[in-house]
């Protein structure tokens, strides 16, 4: 007996009757042919989020994002007219990799006036001209204009910054990402700055751990041990309130726990001391009022203490009852490994007690992830062996069904075209 | 003679965990965590845990990004606290069960 009720067809699944119930094919996580398939079909195809515009709070703030699975970096940077702008990350000289600190293969970030090549000098304004070739003259009718950077398509919203690979999207930011995720955008992001960010290299296909993260079934099981063995919300297995899914994109929410209102023996007693542990600080941010939006509860239930909502393909944002949030990404890197991306965003702490409990927050969080980290390598470590690739998926993993099937149907139209042009 | 102490005199009785304990960083805090002992932790664990709530109304007599430096690293003690509250209160040893050698680097913390 269900304790929160589900469609009429009588399963989340079957209300969305194209993902069918059958076993799901996991060769799209294994196969090595189909990751070279994914990179033009999705990577190449769609809005991927890059950061966001606090990383970008003057002229000339920049910050690099390396897209692996998309042969390309790519520099973020405002302008000084305000704009922000991406460019591919490579001078149209020679082709060297444009902006990096001290290692070429990471990231960077910093403020500029301009940017030169570490290889010749070559220089660019934040609007990508090419403002200075080194000895112009041993140069043959080379004109400067012809030689700006090749920029990428960058787009903001709600203060999360987009970038698309192909030069002329089909769809705008905000038609791609579609009514279910811009119900959320009047959410007080611009006022949760405090980042705490997290990275690891994951030995697992992006998918395989997104699915982790997209089902809670696997949770009173995984997570076990994080609590007293009578905690109420584990021996009754986990439910969702809500799923629904709006083209790739997809979300579900939970009532959540309310730590706060649990009786001592169901706590850690260092999570009522500092007031803070799995579900976030107890003390809301003054603004927590601004904090609770009906795109959070888009069944309509009343209470909601967590929504995950996954923009396709790779960016997931979860938001939490007491005023804050944070977002997952994953970047693949083979059919088999990728780099996960963490971050979790706080109100400015107002005094250390504050600073406490944010990192109570962020170190439970990652006692927790570091499992399902592990759990994922071992997925990857025997999917695919002895044949099985097939795999039975219940009601409370519709998420997972969906996102295979939207990278396999993204695979296949691409496939599609191939054939017809 | 004894060295300068590292945290505020009223505090002394924690004076002894300043050294190994009062670490600026995530990641100082998990190496250590993973150095050590649970006995070690529970040792900084039931000393820090009746002053964690005097140790946080003593720092927040300052503004919270200009403390001294003996209440920041009062505030960085407490920190520690939160690193081996799960080893204590839920492992009963400094390694997350079943974590394997899964890693998760902290690259971007508050300033304090």
């Amino acid at each position: 007996m269900a304790r929160f009720p589900k469609p009429l067809e009588g399963s989340w699944t079957e209300h969305y009757p194209e993902l069918g119930t059958g076993p799901v094919s996991y060769a799209d996580s294994i196969s090595p042919e189909f990751y070279e398939l994914e990179r033009d079909a999705i990577f190449r195809r769609t809005w991927l989020h890059v950061g966001r515009v606090e990383q970008l709070p003057r002229a000339g703030s920049y910050f690099t994002k390396d897209i692996a699975v998309a042969n390309t970096s790519v520099i973020v940077v405002r302008g000084h007219d305000g704009e922000v702008r991406a460019f591919h990350n490579v001078c149209r000289h020679r082709g060297n990799k444009l902006v990096w600190t001290d290692n070429p293969r990471a990231e960077t970030s910093g403020t500029a006036r301009q940017f030169s090549c570490k290889y010749h000098g070559w220089r660019y304004g934040l609007d990508g001209a090419c403002t200075f070739v080194q000895q112009e003259g041993e140069f043959f009718d080379l004109d400067k204009a012809d030689y700006g950077l090749v920029p990428v398509r960058c787009d903001v919203w709600a203060g999360f910054v987009f970038v698309h690979l192909d030069r002329e999207p089909e769809q705008s930011l905000q038609e791609y990402l579609g009514p279910m995720v811009t119900a959320i955008e009047d959410y007080p992001f611009d006022r949760l700055t405090e980042r705490y960010a997290f990275r690891a290299d994951v030995p697992a296909n992006w998918k395989v751990f997104m699915d982790a993260l997209q089902e809670q079934y696997h949770a009173p099981i995984v997570h076990r041990n994080q609590r007293p063995e009578n905690f109420e919300a584990h021996q009754a297995g986990f439910e969702a309130l809500h799923y629904q899914v709006d083209g790739p994109h997809r979300m579900f929410n939970t009532p959540g726990i309310r730590p706060w209102e649990l009786p001592d023996d169901q706590i850690k007693p260092s999570e009522k001391l500092l007031r803070s542990g799995l579900f976030g600080p107890w003390d809301q941010p003054e603004f927590h009022e601004a904090t609770v939006i009906d795109g959070m509860r888009p069944g309509g239930h009343e209470r909601v203490g967590v929504a995950l909502f996954e923009i396709w393909p790779n960016f997931g944002i979860q938001l939490w009852e007491r005023g804050w949030y944070h977002t997952y990404q994953h970047w693949p890197t083979s059919h088999e490994t990728h780099g996960f991306e963490w971050n979790l965003y706080f109100a400015p702490p107002r005094n250390a007690r504050d600073v406490v409990a944010q990192e109570m927050t962020a170190v439970s969080l990652k006692e927790f992830a570091l499992q399902d980290d592990s759990l994922v390598a071992s997925v990857q470590s025997t999917l695919g062996s002895g044949g099985l690739t097939e795999f039975p998926l219940g009601d409370q993993e519709i998420l997972c069904r969906h996102l295979h099937a939207t990278a396999q149907e993204w695979v296949a139209a691409s496939l599609r075209e191939r054939s017809t042009s | 003679m004894t060295a300068t102490p590292r945290l505020p005199a009223e505090f002394g009785d924690l004076e002894r965990f300043a050294d190994r304990w009062s670490l600026r960083t995530e990641s100082e805090r998990w190496a250590e965590r993973h150095a050590s002992s649970i006995e070690d932790m529970r040792e900084l664990y039931d000393a820090m845990f009746p002053r964690v709530d005097d140790a946080l109304a003593y720092c927040d007599r300052f503004p919270l990004h200009d403390l001294p430096d003996d209440a920041r690293n009062l505030l960085h003690l407490a920190l520690s606290f939160v690193m081996v509250s799960f080893p204590v209160e839920v492992w009963n040893g400094p390694r997350i069960p079943d974590a394997g050698d899964a890693t998760l680097d902290r690259v971007v913390s508050p300033a304090v």
